[in-house]
């Protein structure tokens, strides 16, 4: 539960922060931390207008994949509570669960039937599931290097015994980082800011979403960006106890939402064709992690 | 066949002009321009006159600085041979003259509308009748984009044929716009009333198309032009450069998302566009270019002004620039993206950045130079050859940096402006008159004739993106979709200069 409303609050900022460090980069003041989540309020109180071409699936879409995230969430420990929903093999039911609210978003991208949302779809698609196995691998190598198979159990049992494991720990952080970047559509692979359809991935699939749905997805983003960074904190917090772990659960948020600020504004994104190539680099980072728990715990050579 | 030579913003009688027969006129101008990439066709148009055509024919030669203007009279709705088939330099001026006077051209290639105007001979048609290419396949899917856009700027539809990702053809048609410039141009004949006119062809053109009907008009009407006009055109012709190219690598840094350079761009463009609205008053340039005179002479306040904004510019410019080319993310986005070579550009005719990116040399400023090119500073046109995005990118890089010493150079000298006794521009009568102006997008052509009692009877105006549209559709033949946007940017052409 602690850990639930952690992440909920942290989403009210995350993006605001990742723009307010933009701005500051490229020499603006930026608006106000708190102005996506105003945005977003604004758009919750608004109709949405659905086309006569779209069904049902359109209009139920961003519903559910909100409603994916905050179930996927409900399973993410804080330090030594375990998260609203916890069983053994959770994480499996974490990344399809993340899988199945994308899977209606891109069937609501082709129910719409333009020809930018379909082209949209198909690379939401082939980047997901290119994301997949780093995810997979990462979470495995920790139940093999813990011995457990759910969050809480490999979060709480987890520590840095020898010193090759702190860079297990810092590989994952890379590992999630990107993930999360990826996931949430943004730079290097995606650029949220473009008005460019022909080159957008996330944004080109909900052209035609408006008002309240609208809101929904642009909430959806901020939660998975802190619903990442919480599992980047749990890698470090270990059972420290609560006055010192949720300070810090927050300075790993605003570090991740920093981070992720200055990357989108000192490179330019990815030609399309090379995103595949650079995704695959963090499959080949998580095999790193695997063969070095292997080697921790000496089932290698 | 014998032709009429005359100089860029010469004024001849239009009875000089040789008229030959269709056949003649076909074979000595396709003669003219084959297998000499410095020739190229700069204008070739229609003028009606009761049921019969005079089509005028004009090529620049970029060595002699001559200009070689034939003509030949055809009936309405005759058919005959076509340009096209043996240069393709003509095809669109071919698809405009069927299009206004339907002339059957019998083995032109495609003879689809051109744009749609209002003057067009069948009234019938409009755009919803365009017929796009079409392909019968399984496989490959239609992306359509536009007419409206989806950001602010002009009307214009792109139909991709793509197979997955990978684009294999692009079609472009625009017409969406019917502003009728060049009718416009006739019934409206205070001077005033015009010169307006001819700022808004291209919004982002204002001084290349100001010049050029300045010195079109000057010289039909027989008035000298004074050092000092010559100089404010100059000028403002290469800090519009400055300010476009400056404003064309922001927009280019937006487009692969790099956050830094959009900013810093962006901000580097605003004070020499601010310049304009601190000497003339208004950023666009509108209102200082004006036959005969200027209402804001240039003097030495402004030079030191001018000369102050250049310092703080070059500096954070380099800086900039120094990073952006060596940022590796922006390298792999730029490089072999939309690629034109050299023979693609020469048999597309394309004028401007356009041409000089795939070392095609074409720069009126050197082959057929006005106001104090050639006169205060010999241009060097500059030229890159690989014809990709970086290229451009390169290339606009090289060419500020050229401008800016031009206008330090031209600042040596401030010719004093003495404002004319009231001068009448009264225009001759029966009179040709060619005007060449390298824009910063390129070659922009202009041509009067006027009648027996000196009224204006044609006003042809033709902007460079008439010729370079084609480069851009053949730049993202099997390149990736999602490359369109910086192809497009790194071009850059106008929906209205084509539209008119």
């Amino acid at each position: 539960m602690v850990s639930f409303l952690l992440i909920i609050l942290a989403s009210f900022v995350f993006i605001g922060v990742v723009v307010r460090t933009k701005s500051i980069a490229s020499g603006r003041k930026g608006p106000g931390v708190m102005q996506p989540m105003k945005d977003i309020i604004r758009l919750w109180r608004k109709g949405a207008v659905y086309s006569k071409t779209s069904s049902f699936i359109f209009q139920m879409a961003p519903t559910i994949y909100l409603a994916s995230i905050l179930l996927a969430i409900a399973m993410i420990p804080h330090g030594k509570l375990p998260g609203i929903i916890s069983f053994d093999g959770d994480f499996v039911m974490f990344a399809y669960i993340l899988a199945f609210g994308k899977f209606w978003m891109i069937i609501s991208a082709l129910d719409t039937g333009s020809s930018f949302e379909g082209m949209g779809a198909s690379r939401e698609a082939l980047y997901s599931m290119l994301v997949e196995p780093a995810f997979f691998i990462i979470m495995g190598s920790f139940a093999l290097f813990t011995g457990y198979t759910s969050f809480y159990d490999i979060f709480s049992t987890l520590n840095y015994g020898p010193y090759i494991s702190y860079l297990i720990g810092l590989l994952a952080t890379f590992v999630l980082v990107l993930i999360a970047m990826i996931e949430n559509s943004r730079m290097p692979v995606d650029d949220p800011k473009t008005h460019l359809e022909l080159t957008m991935i996330h944004e080109v699939m909900i052209l035609d979403n408006s008002g309240f749905d609208l809101g929904n997805i642009f909430y959806a983003t901020s939660l998975k960006f802190s619903m990442y960074g919480a599992l980047i904190a749990n890698l470090f917090l270990g059972a420290v106890p609560l006055p010192i772990s949720i300070p810090s659960f927050f300075i790993i948020q605003f570090v991740f939402a920093v981070a992720v600020g200055i990357l989108e504004s000192f490179m330019a994104r990815f030609r399309m064709s090379h995103n595949p190539q650079f995704i695959f680099i963090l499959t080949s980072v998580s095999l790193l992690i695997f063969f070095g728990v292997l080697l921790v715990l000496g089932k290698f050579i | 066949m014998n032709y009429l030579t005359l100089y860029n913003n010469q004024t001849v009688s239009v009875k000089d002009i040789p008229e030959h027969g269709y056949d003649v006129f076909l074979e000595g101008n396709l003669q003219l321009l084959k297998n000499r990439p410095e020739r190229h066709c700069v204008n070739y148009f229609g003028v009606k006159n009761n049921r019969e055509i005079r089509i005028y024919c004009c090529i620049a030669d970029d060595l002699t600085h001559k200009i070689y203007v034939s003509s030949c009279v055809l009936e309405e709705g005759s058919s005959i041979a076509s340009f096209t088939v043996q240069n393709h330099n003509f095809e669109k001026f071919e698809r405009e003259i069927h299009e206004n006077f339907d002339i059957n051209f019998t083995d032109h290639p495609w003879l689809k509308p051109y744009r749609f105007a209002n003057n067009k001979y069948n009234k019938d048609l409009n755009v919803g009748d365009y017929p796009f290419y079409k392909v019968e396949s399984d496989e490959l899917h239609e992306v359509g984009v536009g007419p409206i856009h989806a950001g602010i700027i002009e009307p214009g539809h792109f139909r991709f044929i793509c197979n997955g990702e990978q684009i294999m053809h692009l079609e472009i048609q625009l017409g969406y716009q019917h502003r009728g410039i060049e009718e416009l141009f006739i019934q409206k004949s205070k001077l005033i009333e015009r010169v307006t006119l001819v700022e808004n062809i291209a919004g982002d053109t204002t001084v290349g198309h100001t010049t050029a009907f300045s010195n079109l008009y000057e010289s039909l009407c027989e008035t000298s032009t004074s050092d000092a006009l010559n100089f404010s055109r100059t000028l403002a012709q290469e800090l519009e450069r400055i300010a476009i190219h400056t404003g064309d690598l922001a927009a280019i840094c937006a487009d692969i998302a790099y956050q830094l350079g959009n900013a810093v761009f962006g901000r580097l463009r605003t004070p020499i566009v601010n310049f304009f609205q601190e000497w003339g008053g208004n950023r666009l340039a509108k209102g200082l270019i004006r036959p005969g005179k200027i209402n804001f002479p240039f003097d030495e306040a402004l030079a030191k002004r001018l000369l102050e904004l250049f310092k703080a510019y070059e500096s954070d410019f380099n800086e900039m620039v120094e990073e952006f080319f060596s940022l590796p993310s922006v390298l792999s986005r730029i490089e072999r993206t939309g690629i034109v070579t050299y023979d693609e550009v020469l048999e597309i005719g394309t004028v401007g950045i356009s041409a000089r990116m795939s070392g095609l040399s074409r720069d009126i400023r050197l082959s057929h130079p006005c106001n104090l090119y050639g006169n205060t500073f010999i241009h060097e046109p500059l030229l890159k050859h690989h014809g990709d995005v970086f290229s451009r990118v390169q290339l606009r890089r090289d060419e500020i940096r050229q401008s800016i010493e031009y206008c330090k150079k031209l600042l040596e000298n401030i010719p004093q402006f003495h404002k004319p006794e009231n001068i009448l521009f009264v225009p001759g009568e029966e009179k040709f008159t060619l005007s060449l102006v390298e824009g910063w997008r390129g070659e922009i052509c202009h041509c009067a004739i006027t009648d027996g009692e000196g009224n204006l009877k044609t006003y042809k105006i033709k902007d460079p993106s008439h010729h370079n549209w084609m480069a851009l559709a053949q730049s993202v033949r099997n390149n990736e979709i999602s490359d369109f946007p910086i192809c497009n940017k790194s071009f850059n052409l106008s929906y209205c200069g084509h539209d008119l």
